[in-house]
């Protein structure tokens, strides 16, 4: 017998806005607890709320990007549950009329294009955190996450793996950052997602009983708490029993999924329209504003780069599929003429040093104008390619300007060819035995002659004027 | 000389004349509340701050339509630095941080703020008897509420120890207690005053209104109390005209609609004899009445008792003893600290009104009630806009009787409810209305309801003014009337 697993999706993004969805209380990570909290955001008695227009403008800019309906008209509902970081007992969100409705998405898996439509993507205030392990038989409340606004984007249940999930979890990433509505940073939980999962026999009509794991925030979690869900659920199907609905949380460290609470067990959460908000209307021509400034995406991109910088089309895929390997292509691309040199380069060393750090292009020490002067100093001759890789690790270390580094290191290039011509017929003069082999036959020992001038110039030489010389020395 | 029972307008030519000073005026209003401290009008008084204000208007040159004015605020706004209980033993140490936008309105025009008055716990009752700190007297009788949830400030007007309270009105808790004490309050259209600072019972219904002596200390008031204010959303953004100016225009032709489905015959007859005497005196004034319907307005009673609870449910959700109010003593664990501390700081009528409204918005029941009770409210509206077509105001009488005994009503709250019978459709509508004293029923008085049209507050004020300038019910007083 075969199984079909049906997983849908729930995104939470949180978007880029400086002051809460709201309130004026600033949105930005890391504070002191407590210490980004406004009256609105701690809900005292006789506060109330004022939607943040920019929010709303970025919740579009998603929706225009996934051809989505736009709802000009959207309200807002009241969530109510008891819990000591959400300061309202409820939560303010989109239930009846979202701001984006039915919309889609293209993901690829092994090379296979599939479109995931989604079915809507409402604004909603992100809770505070309860902190747990910190005080001693008591629980901490920081409220600086209290009404950060959150785009929830929910897929419709079909997505058929955990590659699938991690596709489409990475094509909404890279939509919400190339936006400019996110910062897609996962660490600190500015991307989360709870993952629908059911299992059903292949030639069933109707969806299995589906579980729901709440919260995960990285592409590998996502994969294993899927693979493990689906392997439960078979197990108990196989064994001929039912599968629960119900909410699951997912323990990285154990690698598997455990009970949160039954569906019996979960709250009524009595949602009614929220009596303190009017309708968010949004005029045609709000809307068209939006839509004429909308950012350049990845597909737009990379044709771009194909059209108008020569740049292979798998080049041009990989530097448009991030955002800041995008902006510093084009950044770089500014400063100077040879865009093939910068997409090598971007594609090449800089790709790799970035995968041995395991970070990203905007966590590391390389600006576009420095990296700009490194590709200028390699075409203007300045220094060899050889020479250029160890400025870049330099850089990676310290950021230090290209010229800097090539003057307080002396790496300029010996242009000199009646220099290299002495240094040359030197190791000539010096390695009569070497010679007479070459001369003899064995050609592989050219590059023994150019090792030397290059360690007798500590890598400076030009390396095309030392071969021209050598050859012509040696025949 | 004695300021009491002294209107807002004899108190602003009584510190022009330099007949009083401020501090004067100050020092004479707290000695009348001490001596009626047994009303127990007052939850929390603001003596020091109140005089310094004084003191500083009799030094500099105050400005301000109302500079120096005494009033008494009702204990749901928030006052930075004062105690706001909002009638509830959960709120018995909160201090807000800041002030509602309606306090900063007036005493930006120039009121002392006194003290904050008592009322029913979170504005939820209809004689004051549900506050956690103890009933207030109506001051024209020992055992007689003053109504609410106003009541305080109703008791403090109508005993003339300030010429002027604020109140906030949800189902009828500025026109009711008005109407018991015999005194003017007004309950503007929906949105007109901002709620920022109101400590929210039912958002969608809720609005803070003037109580005063007379409609033209009302307009007075009104005037200051408005704005718009981008701190609250469904604040109105519309221009707010000065609500003195047409006072004194004469209503002739004045059309006014008596509402066919309001059966008065039910009523004492003493209420039916004053109602036809005020309906005779508008039409002396050169008003003329006409029968309207509001067909749906007898599911006022039923669908205001859905959608306030279903709001209040939520809106007192955060009373939770985690933040701010009280917190229950050596809780267990947290589902403890919940229920002991909302069972220990919330009084019965809380309880029984969250309980109804998290029932009418729990699954499977949403359809049937709140959405239902949402649909009717919308044909109650309905209905105004279509009578308003062809009159300009509507009267009735504003409660069904005179103050009650205290105690009276008993342990059946739909009795209570009911006192609200006449009021409520004006919130539902979110339309201005009004209640004056338009009569006296064995020595207890009685007051006339007005309702307007949507934004118009000015022609209630004038309609009211103009009865007011001929008749004195306004001008009783407990202790006999006012020459």
């Amino acid at each position: 017998m075969s199984w079909e697993t049906v997983i849908g999706l729930e995104i939470h993004v949180q978007l880029s806005t400086d002051s809460k969805l709201f309130s004026g209380g600033s949105t930005s990570f890391g504070a002191e607890p407590n210490t980004h909290v406004d009256l609105i955001d701690l809900g005292l008695p006789g506060v109330l709320p004022v939607a943040n227009r920019g929010a709303f403008h970025k919740a579009i800019r998603f929706g225009l990007a996934t051809n989505a309906e736009i709802n000009q008209t959207s309200t807002f509902d009241r969530k109510n549950y008891f819990y000591p970081d959400l300061p309202k007992g409820y939560q303010i969100t989109q239930m009846a009329l979202p701001i984006v409705g039915k919309g889609s998405i293209s993901i690829e898996v092994d090379g296979e294009e599939k479109i995931i439509n989604i079915t809507r993507a409402h604004l909603e205030e992100d809770a505070g955190k309860s902190i747990h392990d910190l005080f001693d038989g008591e629980t901490g409340v920081d409220l600086n996450r209290a009404g950060t606004p959150l785009l929830e984007i929910v897929s419709e249940p079909e997505i058929s793996n955990a590659k699938e999930a991690v596709a489409y979890f990475k094509a909404i990433r890279q939509i919400v950052t190339f936006l400019d509505i996110c910062d897609g940073n996962m660490a600190q939980g500015s991307m989360r997602c709870d993952v629908n999962v059911s299992v059903k026999k292949s030639d069933d009509t109707e969806l299995g009983t589906r579980a729901e794991i709440k919260n995960i925030n990285s592409f590998k979690f996502i994969e294993k708490a899927i693979n493990f869900e689906i392997d439960r659920q078979i197990r108990i199907l196989e064994s001929g029993d039912s599968v629960v609905q119900e909410t699951r949380l997912y323990d990285s460290v154990k690698n598997e999924t455990r009970s949160m609470r039954s569906k019996e067990e979960a709250n009524d959460y009595r949602y009614f329209p929220c009596p303190d908000l009017l309708p968010v209307v949004i005029s045609d021509n709000e809307l068209k504003e939006i839509k004429d400034n909308l950012p350049e995406l990845p597909d737009e991109k990379e044709r771009r780069y194909v059209e108008e910088s020569n740049l292979d089309s798998s080049e041009a895929k990989i530097i448009a599929s991030s955002k800041t390997m995008a902006n510093m292509f084009e950044g770089a691309c500014a400063k100077t003429n040879d865009s093939k040199l910068v997409a090598n380069w971007l594609v090449g060393d800089i790709s790799a040093l970035l995968n041995k750090d395991n970070i990203d292009l905007q966590e590391s020490k390389l600006t576009a104008d420095n990296f700009a002067l490194l590709i200028e100093r390699i075409s203007d001759k300045t220094i060899s390619g050889k020479i250029a890789k160890s400025v870049l690790e330099e850089i990676w270390e310290t950021g230090n300007n290209v010229d800097a580094i090539i003057e307080s290191k002396g790496l300029v290039q010996i242009q000199d060819e009646s220099l290299l011509e002495k240094i040359a017929q030197t190791i000539i003069d010096n390695n009569p035995s070497q010679v007479e082999a070459f001369k003899g036959g064995k050609d592989k020992l050219f590059g023994f002659f150019v090792g030397q001038v290059m360690k007798e110039t500590q890598g400076k030489a030009n390396p095309q004027s030392v071969n021209e010389i050598l050859k012509r020395l040696l025949s | 000389m004695s300021v009491q029972y002294k209107s807002i307008k004899e108190l602003k030519n009584m510190l022009n004349n330099r007949d009083i000073s401020h501090t004067e005026l100050i020092q004479e209003t707290f000695l009348n509340i001490k001596n009626n401290s047994k009303l127990n009008a007052f939850i929390t008084l603001n003596e020091e701050e109140s005089l310094k204000k004084a003191n500083n208007l009799d030094n500099i040159a105050g400005s301000g339509s109302l500079a120096g004015i005494p009033i008494a605020q009702k204990d749901l706004f928030c006052t930075k630095d004062l105690k706001t209980t909002c009638g509830s033993n959960m709120l018995s140490n909160f201090i807000p941080p800041y002030s509602a936008t309606v306090i900063k309105n007036l005493e930006n025009a120039g009121c002392i703020s006194v003290g904050k008055t008592n009322m029913d716990e979170f504005a939820m009752g209809s004689s004051n008897e549900t506050s956690f700190y103890g009933n207030v007297q109506n001051p024209w009788g020992e055992n007689l509420v003053p109504g609410g949830s106003s009541g305080g400030s109703a008791a403090a007007v109508a005993a003339g120890i300030v010429p002027a309270a604020s109140g906030t009105d949800t189902g009828g808790s500025i026109r009711q207690p008005a109407s018991l004490c015999g005194i003017s309050g007004l309950k503007p259209t929906y949105g007109r005053i901002s709620r920022w600072g109101m400590i929210a019972f039912a958002s969608s219904l809720d609005q803070a209104g003037p109580m005063a002596r007379t409609a033209e200390d009302c307009a007075l008031l009104l005037n200051e109390m408005c704005s718009h204010d981008e701190k609250d959303t469904t604040s109105i953004d519309e221009a707010i005209p000065d609500f003195t100016e047409n006072l004194n225009s004469s209503i002739q032709g004045l059309k006014i609609g008596l509402v066919k489905e309001f059966d008065l015959s039910k009523l004492d007859n003493d209420v039916v004899q004053i109602f036809e005497e005020s309906k005779k005196h508008y039409e002396s004034l050169g008003a003329e009445f006409i029968e309207i319907s509001l067909p749906n307005i007898s599911l006022s009673v039923p669908t205001y008792y859905v959608v306030a609870p279903a709001e209040c449910s939520s809106n007192l959700s955060r009373f939770d003893g985690v933040k701010f109010g009280k917190r229950c003593d050596n809780p267990k664990d947290l589902e403890e600290l919940y229920i002991k501390t909302r069972s220990e700081g919330f009084g019965d009528e809380v309880k029984r009104r969250i309980l109804i409204g998290s029932y009418v918005l729990s699954a499977g029941f949403y359809d049937a009630y709140y959405k239902k009770a949402q649909q009717v409210r919308r044909l109650i509206k309905n209905d105004f806009d279509s009578a308003f077509k062809n009159v300009d105001i509507i009267m009735s009488p504003t409660t069904r009787g005179a103050a009650f005994e205290a105690g009276s009503k008993g342990d059946d709250p739909i009795q209570m409810y009911l006192e609200d019978l006449f009021t409520i459709p004006a919130n539902l509508a979110g339309l201005p209305a009004m209640s004056i004293p338009n009569g006296m029923v064995d020595n207890k008085p009685i007051g006339l309801q007005l309702i307007g049209n949507f934004l118009d507050e000015s022609r209630l004020l004038q309609a009211a003014h103009n009865f007011q300038i001929s008749t004195d019910w306004h001008l009783k007083t407990p202790s006999g009337s006012k020459s």
